[in-house]
């Protein structure tokens, strides 16, 4: 029964409060008890009557708190729930829950299965039974009953792309009689509408949606200088503002927003459009753009290298003469590739300083030795070389005898000269491309002719190497590979004196294809055909870039066309020459909200829950009547004794225990140094643990200048763990998963200078790894946090000398697996130190199995709790578990302060050296 | 279970009652400067009282031939009666008095104790007979007198009210009545009439606790005595305390009224005044302005 925004779950209850007036009545009718007094002088009283029998009433304010009190016990009893879920028609029908899988459906999923889950209990309630579908995946499915799909429920995860066409979801069908509930994203298709109508033939259909905002962000139909972004508002909102974020790596590798953009969407607006203006080489960084807090496909853009702009060089070794710059080779390069790309002009020696993407020389045939190493160098790296012949090239003696390194094959003296004056035969039209070629796909023109070339030696890997060639089968352009880069040749000159191809519009795609230059056209429809693209990243539903392991790759004509769907998963593919992203939303696709016929009735789960106001209502009758105790002790004058009073206030103030408990444990962690605990929800580990740290407190207090603090033991979703320098962290197959809340923490912590130290307690059955249950939980929990690359300690590490010279670190296993932050790979051995100088700073994280907690852990009297190995051999091996202890606190503390050149006499006078 | 243990225990434990008392009451009394007292008639005693005349009957043995010397007349020397007197205490030992009305109030009980027996120590120093009316305690005089006087005063009684009982009492005997004066007042009249028609001359001290005084009480409240045979309830005290008190003053005049009728004096005493002025009071009153 609903009365406004209240729901109550028992409202015959209600009915109490209609005894109210009578329980006023009564309570006034009667007074308070009277107070007992001894008194002798009785005897005077007696016979005296009461004038006014009626002045003695319980005061009205006192009857209002107790009626009020007595009220609030009866609306809490009624079951009061704020905000109620709406619940639907009950109905004996078996019931089809079509999901909407979609990407629209991703940012408030936790919300959409907690509405399934309910939806789940209530049809196990009235015993239907259920099955379920996304249109994203359509499988075939079957009835089951509720609980079933219940357990199944956190399984189910949202997928990048949405239905297009309803033929693979309605082949799917299940047959017969079935009432739907369609858990729609909110986005128009007209997929929908067909398969409406199909669905409502087989019974009652009803639609939940949900009203959390749902934005989209796809790249602007037209698209000028800088980059333009849509952004699709697909709910019916107020006035909102969003930050539409650039992100990518930053020169460091760590991913960094390079921009941001505040917007205003107002209300009402579908639409609007935002502008990133970058400087360039901000710009050929960013990897996507995204909407900041919605957490879904739709609202992730890929950047591709449309977006990159590649540095090339022009190198010519004859000055230009003023005037007669048709004849330069640069010239028709320069127009080629001006548009798309930055392109450098000068001399070798100045380019290769600021090293740029592509080398363009064009007829260059002598180097200086200098210039030809950096070259050499600077292509091994991972640039490319593009030659082009000409006069100079084919007069020079390059690469006549022994290839040249950096010409990809050996050149026949002179030249050929074709449809000339002078020789036989017509000039030469090119070849249709190979399959394997890197141009393969290109539209050759009729009018290409070819007239002059220089000629390559017959070679055995000639025809690996061969590129484009002419008709008669001649190399026209040739590639090796050098190193991480590319040496190619074009066996033409780069002006119109030897053919035509530099005047062509085939020119510049070839360029294109080599990876030289950015297409300023959007993928011809020609050129994909035939092409395969290799996906490198995808997008999942929530907005996360995933690695693509082992996808198969698409054709370049599906990419282009294809909707995304299972076959063509959003993110990034590498094809020949470039990188092309598939986003999730197409350029030029308007995203309306979907709209329902009038007769289907539609629910909602937003995002109110419901609040049982019961509880609060049951607290506030407990403090009337607190009050009431007050009042009446106050009422008899019994207030007026101290001691009474102390008594009620003592009793009524709730003393705020915990806050003054956390309180005490931060000023306990921060006076002196605190080792901290994990709590891993076992009691045995964790008092394991807790004794552990004891007991290298205490070694600590007796052997070192540490007096640390008895430890603490630490919630990671409630304590504060930036008090602690050292945390143990023991590992169970069966912990939870710390919330996010709880990474960030844990993470901003790491980043701070913190060290976890992780113990999967179980090196005596298994090696670091994913092989034992503990080692996959340690995988799962550490997933989330800031690790970087480890490595096993090498010999050297700091850990082995920070106090006593280990070279072990046992604990109640002898392992030899710990595992820390793997060492920079310049970090070499300088002259006379026994040791490198490998990190500057604390490895975040120590990784091990050897159970330390185990070996340290000492009762109130400081006796071993665990025995450790057998014997004398096995105080021994505790003993070395201390001092790897001591050594750990000691490393957290003082950094690599032992790696300094101060220790090193020391150092090696203990090594015995 | 008194039985069974031993005879010194009890003793002690019994002695230890009026053990205090009697060392409060000597410390009281020793403020307190005694004397004995004359009689301001001729009698027999120590002092000289007056020369008179010698009469018919007068042995030749009496005439104080000194003073005769000095005149033609003969004299006898007359001594002033100083005869120790017998004075009887009442002292109301029931439940009305088991009563303070305040932690550091003493009970009505106790101060009446204290008085009486500090009064007693005094009078017993300067000569006179104590005993207790009501009890079998015949006036005599010593200290060991005192020491059954103070026993018996520790006797505590279990009946909410009592009446004075002075059927014992000599003639020309003093009689002090200490109580509280709160049970029947019949009873109480009818007996101080008998005493007084015996001759008996008196004082009468109520000893009074300030609540029942001034009757601070508040709200609804019922009465209870402290032997619990009475009981009065009342929605609103704040109402009765003017009645009360028109009652109680009722009291006080009805006893000055009978002391005024007996010869007697009428003494109020409250509880949280210091004992030592009642005590000088009545040591005067008992012995006689010097």
């Amino acid at each position: 029964m609903n009365i406004g925004p209240l729901f109550f779950t028992a409202p015959y209850l209600l009915l109490g409060l209609l005894a109210l007036p009578i329980l006023w009545v009564l309570l006034r009718a009667v007074p308070p008890a009277p107070i007992r007094r001894l008194f002798p002088a009785v005897s005077l009283l007696i016979g005296l009557k009461d004038n006014d029998s009626s002045s003695d009433r319980t005061p009205w304010w006192l009857l209002l708190l107790r009626t009020l009190a007595v009220a609030a016990v009866i609306i809490g009893l009624a079951g009061p729930v704020f905000n109620p879920n709406s619940k639907t028609k009950e109905s004996r029908e078996r019931l089809l829950v079509v999901l909407d899988a979609s990407w629209a459906s991703a940012h408030d999923w936790q919300s959409r299965q907690g509405f399934l889950a309910r939806v789940l209990k209530e049809a196990a309630a009235e015993s239907r039974t259920v099955a379920l579908m996304k249109t994203t995946r359509p499988e075939d499915t079957v009835f089951q009953p509720a609980q079933v799909w219940e357990r199944r429920l956190a399984g189910l995860q949202p997928e990048a792309w949405e239905m297009t066409t309803s033929g693979a979801f309605e082949a799917k069908l299940p047959q017969g009689r079935f009432d739907t509930l369609w858990v729609s994203d909110g986005v128009a298709r007209e997929s929908r509408s067909d398969l409406l109508a199909l669905l409502e033939t087989r019974g009652v259909v009803t639609v939940a949606e949900g009203s959390a905002p749902l934005y989209a962000l796809s790249f602007s139909p037209q698209k000028m200088n800088g980059i333009q972004l849509t952004v699709h508002n697909l709910k019916k909102t107020g006035a909102r503002d969003l930050v539409v974020q650039a992100i990518g790596p930053d020169p460091a590798g760590v991913e960094r927003i390079l921009d941001e953009i505040n917007i205003r969407l107002d209300a009402g607006v579908q639409e609007t459009n935002v502008e990133f203006d970058l400087p360039l080489e901000l710009q050929a960084r960013v990897n996507r753009f995204s909407i900041k807090g919605q957490a879904q496909a739709g609202a992730v853009v890929l950047a591709d290298d449309s977006l990159r702009q590649r540095n090339i060089a022009l190198v010519d070794a004859r000055k230009n003469r003023e005037g007669l710059e048709l004849l330069s080779p640069l010239h028709y390069l320069n127009k080629a590739l001006v548009t798309s790309s930055n392109l450098s002009f000068g001399s070798l020696d100045d380019i290769l300083l600021a090293p740029p993407d592509v080398v363009i020389m064009a007829d260059v045939a002598e180097l200086t030795d200098a210039n030809e190493t950096a070259l050499i160098e600077w292509v091994t790296a991972g640039g490319l070389l593009v030659r082009f012949a000409g006069p100079r090239l084919a007069a020079s003696e390059v690469s006549r005898a022994t290839e040249h390194p950096l010409l990809p094959v050996r050149l026949r003296a002179g030249g050929r000269i074709v449809g000339g004056a002078m020789s036989w035969g017509e000039p030469k039209s090119l070849a249709p491309f190979d399959p394997d070629s890197p141009f393969f796909g290109l539209s050759i023109a009729e009018d290409l002719k070819v007239t002059a070339q220089v000629v390559a030696q017959p070679d055995p890997q000639l025809a690996d190497r061969v590129i484009a060639q002419l008709s008669d089968g001649t190399p026209l352009v040739t590639r090796k590979a050098l190193g991480q880069g590319e040496v190619v040749l074009f066996h033409i000159s780069a002006n119109a004196e030897w053919s035509n191809l530099p005047l062509s519009g085939l020119f510049v795609r070839m360029l294109e294809r080599l990876s030289v230059a950015r297409s300023t056209t959007s993928l011809d429809q020609e050129e994909m055909v035939g092409t395969l693209w290799k996906p490198l990243k995808t997008l999942d539903a929530f907005g996360q870039l995933q690695d693509a392991q082992n996808l198969s790759s698409v054709t370049g004509d599906a990419l282009l066309n294809n909707q995304v769907g299972p076959d063509l998963i959003p993110g990034l593919y590498e094809g020949p020459g470039r990188r092309v992203a598939k986003n999730v939303i197409d350029t030029d696709r308007r995203l309306e909200r979907a709209s329902w016929p009038p007769q289907i009735e539609k629910t909602s789960f937003d995002g109110q829950t419901e609040q049982a106001l019961g509880g609060p209502l049951f607290g506030f009758a407990l403090l009337l009547l607190a009050l009431d105790i007050l009042a009446t002790l106050f009422l008899s004058g019994r207030l007026r004794q101290p001691i009474v009073t102390l008594i009620a206030l003592a009793l009524l103030a709730t003393a705020d225990t915990t806050e003054a408990q956390e309180t005490a444990k931060s000023i306990s962690a921060t006076r002196e140094i605190a080792l901290a605990h994990v709590l891993t929800g076992n009691r045995g580990i964790d008092d394991m643990a807790l004794a552990g740290l004891a007991g290298l407190s205490n070694t600590l207090f007796f052997r070192t200048s540490i007096e640390p603090e008895p430890p603490h033991s630490v919630d990671l979703e409630r304590d504060e763990i930036a008090f602690y320098p050292l945390l143990y962290w023991p590992i169970t197959p069966d912990q939870n998963t710390p919330s996010q809340a709880a990474y960030l923490k844990l993470n901003s912590y790491l980043r701070a200078g913190g060290m976890i130290l992780f113990d999967t307690r179980d090196s005596n059955v298994a090696k670091f790894g994913a092989a034992s249950p503990s080692g996959q939980a340690l995988r799962r929990l550490a997933a989330q946090l800031d690790i970087p690359e480890l490595e096993p300690v090498p010999e050297d590490h700091v850990l082995t000398r920070a106090f006593y010279l280990l070279q072990d670190f046992p604990g109640r296993h002898m392992g030899h697996d710990v595992w820390v932050e793997a060492s920079t790979v310049e970090a070499v051995q300088a002259e006379g130190m026994p040791f490198r100088n490998l990190n500057d700073g604390v490895s975040p994280v120590v990784i091990g199995g050897n159970d330390w907690a185990a070996a340290w852990a000492v009762d109130r009297r400081g006796a071993p709790l665990v025995p450790v190995g057998r014997g004398l051999a096995g105080e021994r091996q505790r003993e070395m578990a201390f001092r790897f202890g001591v050594n750990l606190v000691m490393h957290v503390l003082t950094g690599n302060y032992k790696s300094d050149q101060v220790h090193v006499p020391a150092l090696l006078e203990r090594l015995g050296q | 279970m008194s039985e069974a243990r031993p005879l010194r225990s009890r003793a002690e434990a019994t002695t230890a009652n009026f053990a205090a008392l009697l060392v409060r009451a000597e410390q009281l009394a020793a403020a307190v400067i005694p004397g004995g007292h004359g009689r301001r008639r001729a009698g027999s005693g120590d002092d000289f009282w007056q020369y008179r005349p010698v009469q018919l009957g007068d042995t030749l043995r009496m005439v104080d031939w000194r003073r005769s010397a000095r005149s033609d007349a003969q004299f006898v020397r007359q001594k002033e009666w100083q005869i120790s007197q017998s004075v009887f205490f009442w002292v109301d030992r029931a439940r009305s008095m088991q009563f303070s009305s305040a932690p550091n109030l003493p009970e009505k009980i106790d101060r009446a104790q204290l008085l009486s027996l500090a009064v007693a120590i005094l009078l017993s120093r300067g000569g006179e007979q104590i005993g207790l009316s009501g009890e079998n305690l015949p006036p005599r005089a010593g200290a060991k007198q005192l020491q059954r006087f103070a026993e018996f005063l520790t006797d505590l009684k279990t009946e909410d009210y009592a009446a004075p009982q002075f059927e014992t009492i000599k003639k020309n005997a003093f009689c002090v009545c200490v109580s509280d004066f709160l049970g029947d007042i019949e009873k109480i009249e009818k007996t101080l009439l008998e005493a007084a028609t015996k001759g008996a001359r008196g004082v009468c001290v109520q000893i009074l606790d300030p609540a029942e005084e001034s009757f601070p009480f508040r709200g609804r409240s019922v009465f209870d005595s402290v032997g619990g045979t009475m009981r009065h309830e009342t929605l609103q005290a704040a109402d009765l305390s003017a009645r009360y008190l028109e009652r109680l003053a009722a009291r006080k005049a009805r006893l000055k009224q009978i002391c005024r009728q007996t010869g007697w004096t009428f003494y109020s005493h409250h509880t949280n005044t210091p004992a030592q002025s009642a005590v000088m009071w009545l040591h005067t009153m008992i012995e006689g302005p010097k």
